[in-house]
């Protein structure tokens, strides 16, 4: 008896009950798209991560308002970025950042809803975003609310298509500002859209269109570089004790929050660990159940097939043959389960990516070894029914009805 | 024809099965039934021969240790000169496989193979000799055209009248060349003109010099066999040229 002979009889075997077959397999399905989605969510996080990294630049303190602390983002002002640009040592420089929603008009467009940042005059070199023409705004025009601005990429062509902007005038909202530059073209890092954004001084954002929710001086996060990787601890203890001391809190339990990349890399790494976590115990259990199933199905198989067994016995089949046909019964169910949720899972993944939930990227090794996963769940759940039928007496067998 | 017991005895070439003091007890301790208490038998290579007895005799028990399904109690077998009471379970099968040819009373075909396939079944499991897929086909279907049959290859059993599938049933007994042919009440399910024409295809067999053991109820079956033995609580009580009619006089057959 070789090997393709039997399978092929095992594949008429499993033709005998094709629906219960294939309902047998929906454990294995969901397991297998576990596995893939699981390890597809894990690398789209990670891919995330060295975005964020590269995306912020090297060596930054963030400090922000603590979240969830009431009223934190009342307290969190301009003056105190100010003031940590002035007072903290072994620092290159600050960027406050603040955002507000305005409509755009300029050249020949109009554009609506764009997201204006607000920035002081350290902000390329802090996050490490370089111009492509013209210049970015001094030091002075922030101080003295001068209305220019800086144009992402994706703007200044949707402006003035290819031309030169530079001195050209656009009108955020109602105010009219000179374009003194444009940045170099970035994409979307992090969710973030760095090319659809208009860069004025945050001072500027502050008299021209402050809401009620970012006031007039408050600020959302406040980018701190320093001079070495060696600087961060004693940086970071040093915006601790003066903002805690401008703020009148206790340091231990402060209304700010004083962060490294890493501390913010590390929350968002929970967070997917946390849904990857779920998605290996998802794929534990259904793998787990789906064998269960399998090793059920079959083990009806053999019973409803008992006569079958023994007339091939009687025929000069031997228990190994009788094994072999039965295991691949149910590695082959097994199998095709796999081979569906590979399917599945290759689905779900690209859906989390359209749907935005998550990113996601698959992961090419992900499906041999989703398969490798399915046909060990096969053989090891069908080994037993399989020696099962391999131990029957074959007058016992020929006799059972 | 009762050879004496005795292990150092060497087994007679001119028989194709040859059995001594055969046991079988089913069961252990009060429950132990002693289907055979002590066989001595001894079949001729050619030979056509009919088992009766009344139920519960020992029949389906002897058949099953001469169709090497079952091994004996105590006692020795000898088919084809080799003693196969001491054989494994792989050996046994390759046994089965070779030298024997089942036919049963309920047909027992496979319900999803058409006719071909069923009757191509036990080349698959060949272990020496074994032919390739087109060679398999071809016996198959000469198997097949030999019980006249060559016209229903791709029918599958429920499409076949009964006699028709006890005559898939014995292509298949017969494609891998057996030395013997077992048949356990082989008209047993079948209507009298079905029987008829079984009974005349096993009858063409033993012409052509195959070596046939068939258990029956009836004695017209039993008639058309060269010899009958006959059973009772597991012993051989008359075996004899002379038809059914002394196992009839021993105490019947059912
Ligand atoms: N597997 C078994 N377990 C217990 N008793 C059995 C078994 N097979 C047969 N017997 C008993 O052995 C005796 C002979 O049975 P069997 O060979 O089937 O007789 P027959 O075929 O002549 O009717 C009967 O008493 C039967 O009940
Ligand atoms: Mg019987």
């Amino acid at each position: 008896m070789t090997f393709i002979e039997t399978l092929s009889m095992a594949w008429e075997g499993l033709k005998l009950n094709k629906v219960r077959s294939l309902l047998t397999t929906l454990g294995v399905i969901i397991g297998v798209a576990s596995v893939i989605l699981m390890l597809a969510v894990s690398a789209g996080a990670e891919a995330t991560i060295a975005d964020q990294i590269n995306s912020l630049g090297a060596d930054l303190v963030i400090v922000g308002p603590m979240r969830g602390s009431p009223g934190a983002s009342k307290t969190f002002v301009y003056e105190d970025a100010l003031a940590i640009e002035e007072n903290v040592s072994h620092i290159v420089g600050v960027s406050a950042e603040q955002f507000s929603t305005q409509d755009i008009k300029g050249g020949d467009g109009a554009l609506e809803a764009i997201s204006i940042l607000g920035v002081t005059s350290d902000f390329p070199e802090v996050r490490d975003y370089a111009l492509a023409t013209g210049r970015f705004f001094t030091y002075e025009e922030n101080d003295r609310k001068t209305k220019v601005a800086v144009l992402g990429h994706g703007i200044a062509q949707d402006l003035f298509g290819g031309e030169d902007s530079f001195g050209r005038e656009i009108t955020i909202g109602a105010t009219r500002l000179t374009v003194v530059g444009v940045m170099e073209e970035k994409g979307i890092v992090a969710d973030v859209d760095y090319d659809g954004r208009v860069y004025v001084p945050i001072t500027v954002l502050f008299q021209k269109f402050a809401t009620t929710q970012v006031g007039s001086d408050r600020i959302r996060t406040a980018y701190v570089k320093v001079e070495g990787r060696d600087e961060i601890d004693g940086v970071m203890a040093q915006i601790t004790s003066l903002l805690a001391e401008r703020h009148g809190v206790d340091p231990g339990n402060p209304d700010f929050s004083v962060q490294t990349q890493q501390d913010i890399i590390a929350t968002q790494e929970a967070t997917t660990e946390a849904f990857r976590d779920l998605l290996a115990w998802v794929a534990g259990v259904s793998l787990l159940v789906g064998g269960i199933g399998i090793m059920n199905i079959m083990l009806v198989s053999v019973a409803q097939r008992t006569r079958e067994i023994g007339l091939r016995q009687a025929l000069g089949a031997r228990p190994g043959d009788v094994r072999l046909q039965f295991l691949l019964e149910a590695v082959i169910l097994s199998l095709v389960g796999g081979l569906v949720g590979v399917l599945g899972g290759i689905g779900g993944s690209h859906l989390f990516g359209v749907l935005g939930t998550m990113r996601t990227e698959l992961v090419p090794a992900s499906i041999p070894l989703a398969f490798g996963a399915s046909a060990v769940v096969g053989i090891f759940f069908g080994y037993y029914p399989a020696t099962q039928a391999a131990r029957l007496d074959p007058i016992e067998a020929l006799r059972r009805e | 024809m009762t050879a004496p017991a005795q292990d150092i005895i060497l087994p007679d070439k001119d028989l194709l099965i040859e059995t001594r003091e055969l046991k079988k007890r089913h069961g252990e301790g009060e429950i132990a039934v002693h289907a055979l208490a002590g066989v001595d038998l001894g079949i001729r290579r050619g030979e056509f021969a009919a088992i009766m007895g009344p139920s519960g005799s020992g029949k389906s028990t002897l058949m099953n240790i001469l169709g090497c399904l079952d091994r004996p109690t105590e006692g020795a077998y000898y088919l084809d000169e080799e003693n196969v009471s001491e054989l494994s379970k792989n050996d046994l099968a390759d046994v089965r496989n070779r030298k024997i040819g089942f036919v049963f009373q309920s047909f027992n075909l496979l319900s999803q193979l058409s006719a071909l396939k069923n009757v191509m079944l036990p080349m698959m499991y060949r272990i020496e000799d074994r032919l390739d897929v087109f060679e398999r086909e071809e016996r198959a279907i000469a198997a097949l055209e030999s019980v006249g049959l060559g016209d229903r290859l791709h029918h599958r059993p429920t499409e076949l009248s009964g006699g028709q599938q006890q005559r898939v049933a014995i292509a298949r007994a017969l494609v891998n060349d057996p030395v013997l042919l077992l048949a356990d009440e082989p008209t047993g399910n079948l209507d009298t003109q079905s029987s008829y024409e079984i009974m005349e295809l096993i009858h063409n067999l033993h012409d052509q010099g195959a070596t046939i053991l068939m258990v029956t109820h009836e004695p017209d079956i039993a008639a058309h066999a060269e010899r009958v033995i006959c059973l009772r609580d597991g012993l051989v009580v008359s075996d004899g040229q002379d038809g059914s009619t002394a196992c009839l006089a021993q105490g019947g057959v059912q």
